[in-house]
């Protein structure tokens, strides 16, 4: 599998994109809307012409503004699945599958289980049904790269968690680099193995999901990967211990080393929540009023004053947890990191 | 009560504005029997005007087709600076009066004209040919049909043209495949239009090309040159204008129809019109 290889600048309409990133394997490129994924995309589509910079996928060089080589995408071994699809309204399932390769179209729908749909119109199909015609339209070119614009955004909540599946599975067996772009991060983090976070067309952390929960390099690398992020000053008390005195108030002890301005970075599992002031080894301790109660599968996000804790729906149930009533939330000095804030 | 009055009010207006709009064309019908106007109709000068008026609008058609199709897709896909001012340009024609296009097409292509000497000396006379009343027909017309081909062109989401060029099309084969295909409701609109307005063309045709029969002696020229001779003729040409104009009307609405709105990518733009 020939890798590829970007490094190019682009400007954009508020900043610059700036981007260095090799892909091998599935890449996410994670951010809010508007940090310029899409742009990245279509630049190694050669959709738009970086006007610095190298594109190439292994040996096959697509762009070099130093040799001023640019390759027009038709000319670029490139699958890209557009956000809406991008399907031609005014053809067939069969007839968009054939537009790049007519000899595999019967190949791809059938491996995309969309055979039975080969005569219907893109207008007639389902959300999910769109995109298999999308991937398989895109794999019949045989591409040696595959580019997603937010695979799963355009479908609802109740189809997508099986097509993330899906897709999941497919991009592992194709064996290609694959890239796509998301604002969600739970997505990037289940069909990628590496994820960059970008922000105003700046990549801030590449990294493994894992290790981006772990060690997010700032507040919003942090917040993004669904953490807490309470803001304080830090004060060191000794070797071990920093006291973050939070602006809502409250104090925080962390084990991390901390100075100034911080953020403390809690994840929502790693806090519990307790009817009565409890006595254990959990430092910190939060009182508030419950604000909201989610139910999210079969646990329950709980909104603690300025805090989220996330406990199974059982414990939830035991705790009669409704909107208003007053609980403590706590947790371990251990389990806080703190990011220094700009 | 006051509610009752003013629906009355509306009532009344649309009806004199309808019988005002409708009189006349319903006029050329009834003036005299049917049976006449038929019979009128294998005239000499109508049936000459008849094969004037559609070979010089047909060949102009084409030319608008032909030159009108790649201009507005190029401005409807292009940015560039000067590209209001293009669009602008293409569009004056349909405002100015036409005695004032058909001076300009003198001033342009005459005997004495700014081309006049150049097209001379290469042996081609212009003016007060058939090649004249096709020129006057294209210069009136075509701002028509390519307005509504940008507009058509524009609606077209840009995804899909990106879409093509990423899945291995080229440039020509995703302009056949893919944008002409999704313009041709508006395409056909814009063509109807034109079409209907190069065969009522009159003040250009007049200044530029005269009115001589069988040469340069269209329709509407008929009509005039007719009006005081015989004026059952220029009843029995009227009459087939009527129903040509109509019959241009009713397939201009058959095609915004079933043009292709349908889009699976969301599109920038709102969808075309059927005017």
């Amino acid at each position: 599998m020939a890798a590829l290889r970007a490094d190019f600048t682009l400007p954009l309409r508020s900043f610059e994109l700036e981007l260095a990133l090799e892909v091998e394997g599935t890449v996410a490129l994670v951010g809010p809307s508007g940090a310029g994924k899409t742009s990245v995309l279509r630049a190694i589509a050669g959709l738009v012409r970086p006007p610095r910079g190298r594109i190439a996928l292994g040996d096959e060089v697509w762009l070099d503004t130093d040799t001023r080589l640019f390759r027009k995408p038709d000319e670029r071994r490139v699958g890209l699945v557009f956000q809406e699809y991008a399907l031609f309204p005014h053809l067939t399932v069969q007839q968009n599958v054939a537009y790049a390769g007519k000899q595999r179209a019967d190949e791809y729908l059938e491996r995309f289980r969309i055979s039975h749909l080969a005569h219907a119109k893109p207008t007639a199909l389902s959300g999910g049904e769109r995109q298999r015609v999308a991937l398989a339209r895109t794999l019949a070119r045989g591409p040696g790269v595959i580019l997603l614009d937010e695979p799963l955004s355009a479908l609802d909540a109740h189809t997508k968690g099986t097509v993330r599946a899906e897709l999941q599975e497919l991009l592992h067996e194709l064996g290609l680099p694959a890239l796509l772009v998301t604002h969600d991060f739970e997505d990037a983090a289940a069909l990628a193995d590496q994820v960059g976070v970008i922000v105003d067309g700046q990549l801030r952390q590449f990294a493994t999901p894992s290790e981006l929960v772990d060690r997010p390099t700032d507040a919003f690398v942090a917040s993004f990967t669904g953490a807490n992020l309470l803001r304080g000053k830090a004060r060191r008390l000794d070797d071990d211990m920093t006291l973050v005195q939070l602006d809502t108030g409250e104090l925080v002890y962390s084990t991390e080393w901390g100075e100034g301005d911080v953020g403390v970075v809690i994840y929502p599992w790693e806090v519990s929540i307790g009817r009565l002031h409890q006595d254990d080894s959990a430092m910190n301790l939060i009182q508030g009023e419950i604000r909201s109660v989610t139910a999210v599968g079969n646990r329950v996000r709980v909104r603690i004053g300025p805090i989220t804790a996330e406990v199974t729906a059982s414990s939830a149930d035991k705790l009669e947890l409704t909107r208003g009533g007053t609980v403590y939330a706590s947790f371990k000095a251990t389990g806080t990191r703190l990011v220094p804030l700009a | 009560m006051r509610k009752a009055l003013l629906a009355l009010l509306y009532f009344l207006a649309a009806a004199v504005a309808l019988a005002f709009l409708t009189l006349p064309m319903l006029a050329i019908f009834v003036h005299v029997p049917p049976g006449r106007l038929i019979d009128q109709l294998s005239n000499p000068v109508v049936t000459d005007a008849l094969i004037v008026s559609f070979k010089t609008t047909l060949i102009a058609q084409a030319l608008v087709l032909l030159f009108g199709t790649p201009t507005a897709y190029l401005l409807a896909s292009r940015r560039f600076p000067g590209r209001s001012l293009c669009i602008t340009l293409v569009e004056l024609p349909l405002v100015l009066p036409p005695a004032v296009a058909g001076i300009g097409l003198l001033a342009a292509f005459g005997r004495f004209g700014l081309l006049g000497s150049s097209l001379g000396s290469a042996g081609i006379t212009l003016p007060f040919t058939q090649s004249a009343v096709t020129i006057a027909v294209a210069f009136v017309a075509s701002p028509l049909y390519v307005r509504q081909a940008i507009a058509a062109f524009e609606a077209i989401d840009p995804n899909l043209v990106a879409a093509s060029r990423t899945l291995g099309a080229g440039p020509a084969r995703t302009f056949f495949r893919v944008v002409l295909p999704l313009a041709r409701g508006g395409l056909l609109a814009g063509e109807a239009l034109a079409f209907a307005r190069g065969l009522g063309e009159f003040g250009a045709t007049i200044m530029f090309a005269g009115s001589l029969q069988r040469v340069t002696q269209t329709l509407p020229l008929a009509i005039y040159a007719e009006f005081e001779v015989n004026f059952d003729v220029t009843l029995a040409i009227s009459a087939l204008l009527v129903l040509i104009s109509a019959a241009l009307l009713i397939s201009l609405k058959l095609t915004s129809l079933w043009q292709p709105s349908e889009q699976t990518s969301r599109s920038r733009f709102a969808p075309l019109s059927s005017s």
